[in-house]
């Protein structure tokens, strides 16, 4: 018998007999009935806790804010895709500017080494936020490949306020995730970090050491900004 | 772990468990708890046939023994009233050890019966006595321990303090890592001594730390345990038994 | 400290009590764990601030113990799901199986290092050394797992593998087997561990990772973690083997939230790791990064055989967050390694018997004072204390003799001792009797008890018994009323 079988028909004739299997009641993890901006303030200081720098923009003019923050962060190479609206509209407000544009829509097989020592930046989109652990949630796709959320030293993420839910559970159960799981699927609470040695906190120890969120506003440039 | 417990109002008799501890090295403590039911207008029934609960040998996995000891106790309580438990520990194994040991057996719906009377002490006191207490004492600073048995086992963290807080003239302390065990537990002590010495070590050094010169708990095993590493430094902290504790500072 | 066998130091349950006499005479090992711990306890504390812990812990168990009662089921539907998203599943029996297993893979690939993610299980089939001696590097990526490595150790809590050692220490050790430069910037450490560590996720022909929840309804592999190797790990490396327990299952993607969270406060009292990573295919046409195979190992070890048991059965809804060796005070005094078993603390005590049998994990279930801590704090209510007296029953004999080496403790010296205690118990006369002489006979008492006056005074009976006094108290009120 294969150690398959053999597992299985274990499992399956159980000596104490058959179990019962109980009902869950998930009320606990969903249903906190946030307005909009408790959602967001609750984004914004659970990722602050965990050193995630959060910059409001307005829908319109967010590459202004984009480019200030490469400019603050002394970003020479940032790594992008081309087809997502956040990658083409940079693309298109970057166009004259010092940085320049790396193109990620290449097998990583060509380009593993430029990508872990040449590249300072990578700037994906987000599907959607978790208020109440202040995490995004990225889909990655071959415009936005998983590694360019990782590997560059600096993770920047544009996110839709909108786009924020409550809770973890919500985030599945209302973007039917069970219907289809991508190749990978992220959430991503903060740039990487470790407390191994000695429970002192560092960061950056493999992946960014600073992550940015620019969170863009559908409602006007004067309320974004006063926000700020 | 513990259920809301609906307490019923203060009845007219007791029973009381005097646990083999405080029956062999501390009787003054079982009779103090006697002493303090009776001021409350309660008869207290003692069961001259008594032993022990039966936990040594649970606790140390010789559950047919344990059973024969339990079983001989539950015949002792044949009316309706409260079994009163001086001890977090034993009233632990009685309230919640002996359904379980007795479950699917003839006893069961004894056992079940017996262990929904089952009140430690200062539990009883507190919810069922509503215990008014007159501190008569010098004015003393005091540290609780509280055992483990009786803080997680019976989810009783808080009675003894809220006993010890109403006595005017107390000050009430508490010492760093207030809910750590203070190495105890039985047999382990004589299984894994040095480990246990090592516990009990911190607890007297944390006891020490904060200043008083007395430490009070419900648990008979704790005393004998922290009262005894400190007799042997020749320190100058004793411990006392709630009940007694209570009695002498009220009497 | 202990045995040395070619630079490595190796520990093992049999020497339990050794090794906890070392471990307690070693100042620094007590003022490590105490720190770490003491932090520890105060983190997870302050993460269930906003929660309704008890609600929150009771869904986490009813999740797990669903997961169980469907174990075969779900991991027949895992197993169809993973194949469907083209991830391929492999069972082993056992852990020399499991480790035949990626050995294999890592040939098939000609793949001659191997980056590893933190993976218990690995470490339990001691799949390290397996690949080294086929010639097939592995390496550690997790930092704590990197440094402990490097110190040929094994890792001293399940959570943080380098928990028993300090700043200085690590320095030293960087420095001795890497050049790094001594400093207590940690940092400068860690930025130097990153520029180690990439260059060999670049380099690795396989990654080696564990999981944490294995979703059957979707076919997805879950992975916590805060530093990123994770990622990297399953990631970088054209091939990736994930290796986990049969018992890591559960049903729906909509029961890992409440675990997830469960997990994060319990372990580090995060209310979220940096990283949570679901992984359900390899790398898909048109992709451009991510491992092009992706292998799951299902490993029973043992568990099948856990699984039988309605009272053991509780062991597999573990989710590995050490909250319980967190909140030990036997672990925060002796550490991690004095066990000697993979899984150290509470939940090793009653998992380990049945991994590697009772004769040789003999002392674990009864290096506990039963204090009840670890149950208290157990995310998925875990009974761990009642678990612990179970081992205890079958240890000498008298539990149901599902456990490896069951009876192994028993002696007839002390069978003897406790039917003494048995017959002294049930004959109340006798007891009485027993108790009063006792009394009578105080000054006779000895004052050296063994092990237990090597550190406190000797216990003296009292003259009278409370069976005694309440009898005189009781005729003492008799007569008042008479008269």
């Amino acid at each position: 018998m294969s150690a398959r079988d053999a597992i299985l028909k274990r499992l399956r004739e159980r000596a104490d007999g058959a179990l019962s299997a109980p009902e869950s009641d998930f009320a606990v993890v969903t249903g906190r009935g946030w307005s909009r901006d408790e959602r967001l303030e609750r984004f914004e200081r659970w990722i602050g806790s965990v050193h995630g720098e959060v910059v409001h923009a307005a829908e319109e003019g967010w590459t202004d804010v984009l480019a200030k923050v490469l400019a603050d962060k002394g970003v020479r190479r940032l790594a992008l895709g081309k087809q997502h609206p956040v990658a083409v509209e940079a693309r298109r407000a970057l166009v004259n500017a010092e940085v320049e544009l790396v193109d990620v829509d290449r097998d990583i097989e060509q380009w593993q080494r430029e990508q872990f020592d040449d590249v300072d930046a990578g700037l994906t989109s987000t599907r959607g936020a978790i208020a109440e652990t202040g995490s995004l949630w990225l889909w990655p796709t071959p415009d936005e490949p998983r590694l360019i959320s990782l590997v560059p030293p600096l993770h920047i993420a544009v996110l839709d306020a909108g786009a924020l839910e409550d809770t973890f559970f919500d985030v599945i159960e209302k973007h039917g995730w069970a219907n289809g799981m991508p190749t990978n699927a992220l959430l991503i609470s903060g740039p990487s970090k470790t407390a191994d040695i000695e429970q002192t906190l560092a960061y950056g120890v493999h992946g960014p050491r600073e992550l940015v969120v620019i969170v863009r506003h559908a409602d006007d440039v004067a309320e974004s900004a006063a926000r700020q | 772990m513990t259920a809301v417990k609906l307490y019923p109002p203060k009845p007219d008799k007791v029973y009381l468990f005097g646990t083999c501890l405080i029956d062999l090295l501390y009787p003054e403590a079982g009779m103090d708890a006697i002493r303090l039911l009776e001021r409350e207008g309660i008869e207290v029934l003692f069961p001259q046939d008594q032993t022990c609960c039966g936990q040594p040998a649970y606790t140390s996995g010789y559950h047919h023994e344990a059973r024969a000891v339990a079983a001989a106790q539950l015949d002792l309580f044949p009316g309706p009233w409260p079994i009163i438990v001086p001890s977090g520990s034993c009233g632990g194994m009685m309230r919640k050890h002996y359904p379980q040991l007795f479950a699917g057996s003839d006893l069961e719906e004894q056992a079940s019966e017996v262990a929904g009377r089952i009140f430690e002490l200062t539990e009883f006191l507190v919810h069922v006595c509503h215990l008014d207490l007159e501190d008569r004492g010098e004015p003393e600073k005091v540290v609780m321990h509280t055992s483990c048995s009786a803080r997680r086992e019976m989810g009783l963290a808080d009675t003894g303090p809220t006993l010890l807080a109403a006595l005017g003239q107390v000050e009430l302390v508490e010492q760093a890592r207030a809910s750590e065990c203070c190495g105890f537990g039985g047999t382990f002590a004589v299984r894994h001594p040095e480990v246990s010495a090592a516990m009990v070590e911190d607890k007297t050094r944390a006891i020490e730390a904060t200043g008083a010169r007395r430490f009070v708990t419900s648990d008979c095993g704790c005393m004998m345990n922290i009262g005894g590493r400190f007799e042997q430094q020749g320190k100058a902290v004793k411990g006392e038994h709630i009940a007694s504790y209570l009695w002498r500072r009220t009497s | 400290m202990s045995e040395q066998t070619a630079g490595v130091q190796t520990y093992t349950p049999r020497e339990f009590h050794r090794q906890a006499h070392d471990a307690l005479g070693n100042p620094q090992i007590r003022a490590n764990f105490r720190k770490a711990m003491d932090g520890l306890m105060a983190k997870r504390l302050d993460s269930f601030d906003d929660w309704d812990l008890e609600t929150l812990r009771e869904l986490g168990a009813n999740i797990r113990l669903r997961a169980l009662a469907r174990l075969p089921d779900l991991l027949e539907k895992l197993e169809a799901n993973c194949e469907a998203n083209g991830i391929k599943v492999h069972w082993a029996e056992d852990g020399e199986q499991a480790c035949r297993i990626i050995r294999g893979i890592c040939q098939d690939h000609g793949a001659t290092s191997v980056i590893k993610g933190k993976s218990m299980v690995s470490e339990e089939m001691h799949l390290n050394a397996h690949l080294e001696a086929a010639g097939i590097e592995a390496l550690e990526s997790d930092l704590g797992e990197y440094l402990v490595q490097l110190n040929q150790q094994t890792p001293s809590h399940i959570i943080m593998p380098a928990i028993h050692l300090n700043t200085d220490e690590i320095s030293e050790i960087m420095h001795d087997k890497t050049g790094t430069e001594r400093t207590r910037d940690v940092d400068a450490m860690t930025a130097a561990a990153r520029q180690q560590l990439r260059e060999r996720f670049m380099g690795a022909g396989v990654g080696v990772s564990g999981v944490n929840f294995a979703v059957a309804e979707t076919g997805t592999l879950c992975l916590v973690e805060n530093e990123g190797n994770g990622r990297m790990t399953t990631t970088v490396p054209p091939v990736h083997v994930a290796v986990t327990g049969i018992e890591k299952v559960v049903e729906h993607l909509r029961d890992v939230p409440p675990l997830y969270s469960l997990l994060t406060r319990s372990a580090t009292g995060q209310h979220v790791t940096t990283y949570f990573n679901m992984i359900s295919s390899p790398r898909k046409e048109g992709e451009h990064d991510g491992p092009k195979e992706v292998h799951l190992v299902l490993v029973d070890s043992g568990r099948s055989s856990i699984y039988q048991d309605n009272e053991l059965l509780d062991t597999l809804r573990c989710i590995r967050c050490g909250a319980c060796m967190n909140h030990c005070p036997v672990y925060t005094r002796v550490g991690g390694h004095t066990y000697g078993t993979t899984y150290p603390g509470p939940i090793g005590s009653i998992l380990s018997p049945h991994l590697m049998g009772l004769e040789e994990t003999r002392d674990l279930p009864t290096a506990s004072s039963l204090c009840g801590a670890c149950g208290e704090v157990c995310p998925v209510k875990i009974p761990i204390p009642d678990l612990l007296v179970r081992l205890r029953r079958e240890s000498v004999g008298e539990g149901r003799g599902n456990v490896a080496g069951a009876g192994i403790k028993r002696t007839r010296k002390e069978a003897a001792a406790w039917k003494g205690f048995q017959w002294l118990a049930t004959h109340p006369a006798a007891w009485r009797a027993g108790t009063s002489v006792a009394g009578r006979l105080r000054a006779l008492t000895p004052t050296r008890l063994g092990a237990w006056t090597q550190h406190r005074s000797a216990p003296r009976p009292a003259a009278t018994t409370l069976h005694a006094l309440v009898k005189q108290h009781q005729a003492g009120k008799t007569d008042k009323e008479e008269r």
